[in-house]
């Protein structure tokens, strides 16, 4: 019988332009932002165009929308490839698509208009929330579903860790957001005070090591190895970190509330947590970094490649960052502070949107039928644009972090307090600047990688594509042993 | 291959297995570090000198969640030195029980508010919300003009009590049924700096004479 399966490219197609789009908006946002911390009269004295009601679309903006729509699609082309088989449940993922779009803009549309529950990172509203469990599930039904009919028996790496992403981002949404709605726009969650912060932070830490972390890594150990054009530099070392990470991720969470009025015992076993943290962080970094030893010539000649090898390199700084932040005695000067917004932005700017955009840069032509992107040379320039605007935006916001922290603590010979609090203002005002052009810059790069996705997609527009064949491969007893480690 | 490759290989090619070994490996820490406290704010939650928000203050709080300020201030003062020189007495659990969601927050933008009742007048609370530089000429604080143009709805917030007494805050039936009046007239500026006015004020040390 003739092989007449294709792959399913059609779903990823519209995930690569909704990341685009949203990248773009969700970076915008963050520069309008930044711009008000340096000139406050940036709000037009209206309500909707506030710091305090905007930075939630920034960061939702960024985090659910932008890198959301980029992981299920990754994701959706990932378990596809890895398994050999085309997605399963195909009206369940178009609905996983459309489903997040209209999350994203209920969220970005009401959150402005003081519609949010205004616990950090899960602003949208219980309505909302409803919306976000039932997208997820279906998100989850679809790729266990496609896992279920592989015709590739081992599961490779990646796809671990997407599963271990939906799993876990599920169970935080859920327990996070349980709540008592007063009205359709109002509501009140079960938690309060002390143990409302625990949780929080539980689901604010998570999802950053869920959504942000295990998600990204996923993506990473598919398209590092496609990039470098060599299998994983230890396929058994990937695994080891994989349950090293997931299982010690979820204790670190109260290393946010250091010093408060949080038990001692659960600050303690947080701190102690972190710093276990560092073996799976280094451990990914490193095994994706070796994965290029012996083709480091293609870091020169490609850009995608460029991205990930600068990618790999930020998030293992950023995790090293992240565990120290996390002793008390560090975290008594950072917590609070700029430095904090130094640390999140060298992991989301650094680590996450660059094997984002590394990642996509490497799909996007083959999503999108064509043997290359449109244009290389703007690839190049993006990469040095996001290198700039990354690397002005995180010393700015460090030494301004610094800064405040040394300013708050400083005391006299007496033993009073040296500065009011606005003089710690006054003193980083000039790096809110500087962080303002950094922001810019990165968002200048975003634009120039959609102009470059929007000619790459030239032909996909004009339905000129071919689908892509499924490789049927040989029955079981003859299939090669899958990835094989790569160590000589 | 190891000896022990066919156990895991009983894992990595079934995603079943794998799917559930994942869901209760990243279970066990949450549930060890939520768990205990759970039980125990249930235990704690009737705390002497600490009571519900009354009306005018729990519009106000709600106002102040609506807001955002949690973006720019703190309300929890750490068991530092330099903290509780400058903001006062470190925060304790027993103050924040009422707060839904709990205000803490994670960046100091501007100071912190957990014991900023009374440390300023009425009136310059006001001015300052409404024209943050009137008052602090450097202040990066966006203005706030619209709550003084908006009327609170009085009839919502007798809904918000009940809600809230539902979720096992204690407030009366007379409490409930009195609130309306006392949001009469009331602009949300009003509310905001009632709130603000309570915050770290013991209403037991406020009752005194």
């Amino acid at each position: 019988m003739p092989n007449t399966e294709t792959y399913n490219d059609q779903i990823v197609r519209l995930f690569l332009l909704a990341a685009a789009v949203w990248g773009v908006a969700g970076m915008a946002i963050g520069v309008f932002v930044a711009a008000q911390l340096a000139w406050p009269a940036l709000n037009f004295d209206t309500s909707w165009l506030t710091f305090s009601r905007l930075r939630p679309n920034h960061t939702f903006g960024v985090i659910f929308a932008f890198g959301g729509s980029a992981l299920m699609g990754t994701c959706y082309y990932v378990v596809q490839r890895t398994g050999h088989t085309r997605l399963a449940l195909p009206g369940l993922a178009t609905f996983t698509f459309w489903g997040w779009q209209l999350v994203c803009v209920l969220a970005m549309a009401t959150m402005p208009f003081g519609i949010t529950q205004s616990k950090e990172y899960a602003e949208p509203e219980w309505f909302i929330d409803i919306l976000i469990a039932a997208v997820w599930v279906s998100f989850g039904a679809v790729f266990f579903a496609t896992l279920a009919r592989r015709r590739i028996k081992h599961i490779y790496v990646a796809n671990w860790y997407y599963g271990a992403f939906i799993i876990a981002v599920a169970l935080l949404h859920i327990v996070n957001n349980i709540v008592i709605p007063v009205s359709l726009t109002k509501s009140y969650p079960v938690y309060s005070g002390t143990v409302d912060a625990m949780v929080q932070w539980w689901y604010g830490h998570n999802a950053v090591a869920f959504f942000l972390t295990a998600g990204f890594l996923g993506m990473m150990y598919y398209f590092v190895p496609r990039q470098a054009q060599q299998p994983l530099w230890s396929y058994r070392f990937s695994i080891v970190n994989f349950w090293a990470l997931i299982s010690v991720y979820m204790w670190a969470g109260s290393h946010h509330l250091l010093y408060t009025a949080l038990p001692d015992w659960v600050q303690s076993v947080g701190m102690a947590f972190s710093i276990l943290l560092l073996m799976p962080s280094w451990g990914s970094a490193a095994n994706g970094l070796f994965t290029f030893n012996g083709a480091w010539q293609r870091v020169a000649s490609d850009p995608a490649a460029k991205f990930m090898v600068l990618a790999l390199v930020f998030y293992a700084a950023a995790t090293t960052e992240g565990s120290l932040m996390a002793v008390k005695t560090v975290n008594s000067l950072s917590h609070y502070t700029d430095w904090t917004v130094a640390h999140v932005h060298s992991g989301a700017i650094g680590w996450v949107a660059m094997i984002t955009i590394g990642s996509l840069y490497a799909m996007a032509p083959r999503a999108l039928g064509r043997p290359a992107m449109h244009s290389k040379r703007s690839m190049e320039l993006h990469f040095w644009m996001h290198t700039a605007g990354l690397i002005l935006y995180v010393a700015a916001m460090w030494t301004a972090g610094v800064t405040e922290g040394l300013m708050w603590r400083a005391t006299d010979a007496n033993g009073a307090l040296i500065h009011p609090f606005i003089d710690s203002l006054i003193a980083i005002r000039p790096f809110y600047l500087i962080r303002f052009l950094g922001g810019l810059l990165i968002v200048g790069g975003m634009i120039v990688m959609a102009w470059n996705l929007w000619h790459t997609a030239a032909d996909a527009r004009a339905r000129l594509i071919k689908p892509i064949p499924v490789p049927i491969p040989e029955p079981e007893p003859l299939q090669m042993p899958a990835p094989v480690p790569a160590r000589a | 291959m190891a000896k022990g490759y066919k156990y895991f290989e009983a894992v990595e090619k079934h995603a079943g297995k794998l799917g559930i070994l994942t869901a209760i490996m990243v279970s066990i820490g949450g549930l060890a570090e939520i768990t205990p406290l759970f039980v125990e704010a249930h235990a704690i939650t009737a705390v002497e000198g600490v009571a519900p928000y009354d009306p005018l203050r729990l519009a106000g709080k709600d106002i102040y969640v609506r807001e955002g300020c949690y973006t720019c201030h703190t309300q929890m003062i750490r068991a530092l030195r330099a903290e509780t020189q400058r903001y006062g007495h470190y925060s304790i659990s027993s103050e924040s029980v009422y707060d839904r969601p709990h205000q803490w927050g994670s960046k100091r933008t501007g100071p912190d508010l957990a014991r900023v009742g009374g440390k300023y007048s009425d009136e310059w609370q006001r001015l300052h919300l409404m024209d943050p530089r009137a008052v602090v000429q450097a202040s990066n604080m966006p203005a706030y003009p619209w709550l003084a143009d908006e009327q609170l709805d009085a009839a919502d917030i007798s809904a918000r009590m009940r809600a809230l007494q539902r979720l096992g805050d204690p407030y009366t039936a007379a409490d409930i049924a009195a609130a309306p009046t006392a949001l009469e007239g009331k602009t949300a500026l009003d509310a905001l700096v009632a709130y603000l006015q309570g915050l770290g004020v013991s209403p037991a040390t406020e009752a005194a004479p």
